[in-house]
């Protein structure tokens, strides 16, 4: 899947979730520093990854998801 | 005319808009029910507070269910500022992470009291509170799941604690009959909750239950639909039982042939 397509299906999802601006969400946005995650989100953030994009994404993997560009590269990865 | 029509209960467990407490609470506030809510902590603050003001509910107050002195302050709050109760929603579990999957048999001490105190013991010290906060009698209702009965790989010390917890609402039941307060539970089919999260492989899991449940995957709806009847007068003497609301997975032996891969 084309990388910017993936991008653009995961910013929507952290505009809905986090309730942040579109612009806000970059590649290099960290989830808990740059858009206010707290540890709540980042669960409900990954349930939604999983919803959107099918799959389970293990626990040791959610814990290397720190910005919005870890998450793209790894969903563009399944 | 709803089921509850100025009937007023108290829901603890409302964690976000997935939650099964969230479900149970939606249907009966369509049946009429002046709902309270219980949050444990600010993350959930955030959360509980947006979706209790969607259904027009004001009051949410904060409560450790593990500290005895936070649950007699929030009775006592509830007595001043919400009113006497017909009802109460148990909705709450948690175990720490290292004790929901790997082996059953390195279950630590400190796991395995925080998953008993917090999601079977809790349901004591509410219905101990509860219950002069119901003197025309009420009905209480916790949720539990199969892993309480079989063995469900990952579920752990948390069906340990859902078997302590089934007992309680039999004891429980048992003591409070003669003050006609009525104590169940829903024993609910997996659910992808926040707190399911917790417990690894859930989604394995939930696709393999469903695939074998005659009626497949149960929702929040599916739960909230159960309580709108458990909780409710035409449940009258209904009490100390646990409810499978499950898609039918428990009475299966095996799968259907016709549906394996």
């Amino acid at each position: 899947m084309a990388e910017k397509e993936t991008f653009e299906r995961v910013r929507a999802i952290i505009v809905e979730q986090l309730g942040v601006e579109p612009s806000e969400v970059t590649m290099e946005a960290n989830f808990r520093d740059d858009l206010e995650a707290d540890s709540l989100d980042l669960v409900e953030l990954i349930m939604a990854f999983e919803e959107e994009f099918g799959g389970e994404i293990s626990d040791e993997e959610a814990q290397r998801i720190a910005s919005v560009g870890d998450a793209v590269r790894f969903l563009d990865s399944e | 005319m709803g089921l509850f029509d100025g009937k007023r209960g108290l829901v603890f467990g409302v964690a976000n808009k997935n939650s099964i407490a969230w479900g149970i609470s939606q249907a009966l506030h369509e049946e009429g029910a002046e709902l309270g809510f219980s949050y444990a902590g600010e993350v959930l603050k955030k959360r509980v507070e947006p979706l209790a003001e969607s259904i027009g509910a004001t009051y949410v107050r904060e409560c450790d269910v593990t500290d005895d002195v936070a649950i007699d302050a929030l009775f006592a709050d509830v007595a001043a500022n919400f009113g006497p109760l017909d009802f109460l929603v148990h909705s709450v579990a948690y175990a720490p992470s290292e004790d929901l999957g790997g082996r059953f048999v390195d279950t630590t001490r400190r796991g395995f009291s925080i998953a008993m105190d917090v999601s079977c013991y809790s349901l004591i010290s509410l219905a101990k509170r509860a219950r002069p906060l119901m003197p025309n009698g009420g009905a209480i209702m916790a949720m539990t799941y199969y892993g309480a009965e079989k063995v469900t790989p990952s579920y752990n010390v948390m069906g340990v604690a859902k078997a302590a917890l089934e007992a309680t609402v039999r004891y429980l039941a048992w003591d409070l009959g003669q003050d006609r307060i009525r104590v169940n539970a829903i024993s609910a089919g997996p659910i992808k909750t926040l707190a399911a999260s917790g417990v690894s492989g859930f989604r394995k899991s939930l696709n393999y239950v469903g695939a074998i449940a005659p009626m497949g995957n149960v929702t929040q709806e599916d739960i909230g639909d159960a309580a709108r009847f458990l909780l409710s007068d035409w449940a009258s003497r209904i009490t100390g039982e646990v409810l499978y609301v499950d898609g039918g997975y428990n009475i299966m032996g095996a799968p259907d042939p016709d549906k394996m891969e």
